[in-house]
């Protein structure tokens, strides 16, 4: 397996504070990491500097590289819109646009100029069946998205990032807002992605680690304490510190 | 007493007096809005809207001020909305946060409060001078859109900020410029808010007089204007004018065009509260 991505030598600083220290790490392509740490720890700034998010943020600032399949995407010549098509996101809470179903998952790709309905409607459909929401949705296609129960919306957010055809998902906690049988259904569904995808996600939730995981990074206050295979993580972790947050002693 | 008693007595307290507030501000309006409509509303007929002002009091209508009005109202608006939405979109999406920034939002605050006076003088060197267009519909037009802009902007503003920046992040997420998350997503989502805004802006631009008279609309014009460039009357200087006259006669006639402005003014305010509530039924975030 290569390595889709990889930070190296990453500080970053919000004005005076630095949110993350000299950090160095690699991901395996189509493999799900999982990145875990008590709040404040960095994780999410970590996973946001992979789309470029942290971007919106006035007084961010960001030292090292950052390598999407080699490329640095910190420099000057970089688009940020074009490196988003390739770099899906899904976010803590269900955010679809107060557009209906069709409408929210079309989106990325009507702005990419493609107009061809019946394109559209293939792509759509297609990408409801991989968010594994096709079946509960197809005959209500026009209905807002708002109108869904929140693990619904979840799964549109996420159908609406694979219908771009990405080849990176991050998620931002993605179950924290979602009751545990929809948790259970979008994990079921990080299972499925996973032979496509290179997936990135931070949780707070040690279980879900664990079992969705093929890879795990504990964060402790900026710094990237340990990475290595899950089973390893969460049986034999090299770290104390580690030992005590997966055992729940702290965070 | 004791002490709860006395807490008790200060909100009963508060209560009544807070009534009688509200019923003071109300009971005027009453009675200015109840003595108008016993003076004017008898004569208000077909005639009186449809007649070219006179010097006869019975023959006079508001014709021509209520054309001049609309005309002034239709350009005010084509003016105002795009330079107003669009300024409103700057600030609020594009804007990065500096100390020239912040100057620009406190006088952009500081403008709605200049008496309007001023943007008349304003208007008339700049529009009717300088432009050379003279006392037409589009210099009044020009500079009624400049005194409503603030409005305008600030409401633009303020319905940008009610969206969520959780759209804008999922636009962003999915490769979108700044511009097609502005066009697909956010105004979309705060189109109640900037139309309502729109509204109230043009409903003060109706009832504005001092700047107009200053840019030389005139108190009698014996015809509907045909085009942008042409001289124009509006409804409040008509009512200026025939208020100004000794006969009794001319203050009845003010009394009913009078009426004619407050309903042109109370159906473009219900429209506005229409479409909010509408918007917002739609959009439940």
């Amino acid at each position: 397996m290569e390595n889709k991505l990889e930070a190296k030598n990453v500080n970053v600083f919000y004005g005076e504070f630095q949110a993350l220290n000299n950090i160095n790490m690699k991901f395996k392509e189509n493999a799900v990491t999982a990145l875990i740490g008590p709040s404040g720890c960095g994780k999410s700034t970590f996973l946001r500097l992979f789309n470029r998010m942290n971007d919106y943020v006035d007084s961010f600032r960001m030292e090292g590289e950052i390598l999407v399949d080699g490329n640095g995407i910190y420099t000057k010549d970089v688009l940020v819109d074009e490196l988003r098509k390739g770099i899906g996101m899904v976010f803590q809470k269900p955010n679809p646009f107060p557009k209906s179903i069709f409408e929210n998952v079309a989106y990325g790709l009507k702005i990419q100029g493609i107009k061809n309905k019946a394109v559209l409607k293939n792509k759509v459909r297609k990408a409801l069946q991989q968010a594994a929401l096709w079946d509960e949705v197809k005959n209500d296609l026009d209905k807002s998205a708002l109108e869904l129960s929140g693990g619904q919306q979840q799964r549109v957010c996420i159908a609406r990032a694979l219908a771009v055809e990405p080849s990176i998902i991050l998620m931002d906690e993605p179950t924290s807002a979602l009751d545990p049988i929809a948790t259970a259904k979008v994990e079921e569904l990080i299972h499925e992605l996973k032979k496509d995808y290179t997936i990135i996600i931070v949780t707070h939730n040690m279980q879900q680690a664990s079992r969705i995981s093929d890879y795990t990074a504990f964060f402790y206050m900026g710094d990237l304490i340990e990475h290595n295979k899950t089973d390893i993580i969460f049986t034999n972790p090299e770290h104390e510190r580690t030992q005590n947050y997966i055992t729940g002693r702290f965070g | 007493m004791t002490r709860g008693q006395i807490n008790r007595l200060k909100d009963k307290a508060f209560a009544y007096f807070g009534v009688f507030c509200t019923l003071i501000g109300l009971v005027i309006l009453a009675f200015f809005i109840g003595n108008i409509f016993y003076d004017g509303i008898t004569r208000i007929d077909w005639d009186f809207l449809t007649n070219l002002p006179s010097r006869k009091a019975e023959k006079a209508g508001i014709l021509t001020a209520w054309a001049g009005s609309i005309w002034i109202v239709i350009f005010t608006f084509l003016i105002v909305v795009p330079l107003g939405v669009a300024a409103g979109i700057y600030l609020e999406e594009y804007g990065e946060k500096s100390k020239l920034s912040e100057l620009l939002e406190v006088n952009i605050s500081n403008l709605a409060g200049v008496p309007s006076v001023i943007y008349g003088l304003l208007g008339l060197e700049i529009f009717g001078r300088l432009f050379g267009m003279g006392n037409s519909i589009l210099a009044g037009s020009a500079t009624l859109a400049l005194l409503v802009l603030p409005i305008v902007i600030v409401a633009t503003r303020e319905a940008l900020k009610a969206v969520p920046p959780s759209i804008r992040a999922a636009s962003y997420g999915l490769g979108a410029t700044k511009w097609q998350t502005v066009w697909h997503q956010v105004l979309p989502a705060s189109f109640g808010g900037i139309l309502t805004g729109v509204i109230l802006a043009i409903s003060r631009a109706v009832g504005e007089t001092a700047p107009l008279i200053v840019i030389g609309a005139l108190a009698y014009v014996p015809f509907t204007p045909s085009s942008p460039m042409d001289e124009f009357t509006v409804l409040p200087i008509q009512i200026f004018n025939w208020i100004s006259r000794p006969q009794h006669e001319f203050s009845i006639n003010a009394a009913a065009a009078i009426i004619v402005l407050l309903l042109i003014t109370f159906v473009m305010n219900g429209i506005a509260v229409y479409f909010r509530n509408k918007w917002q039924k739609k959009i439940n975030w």
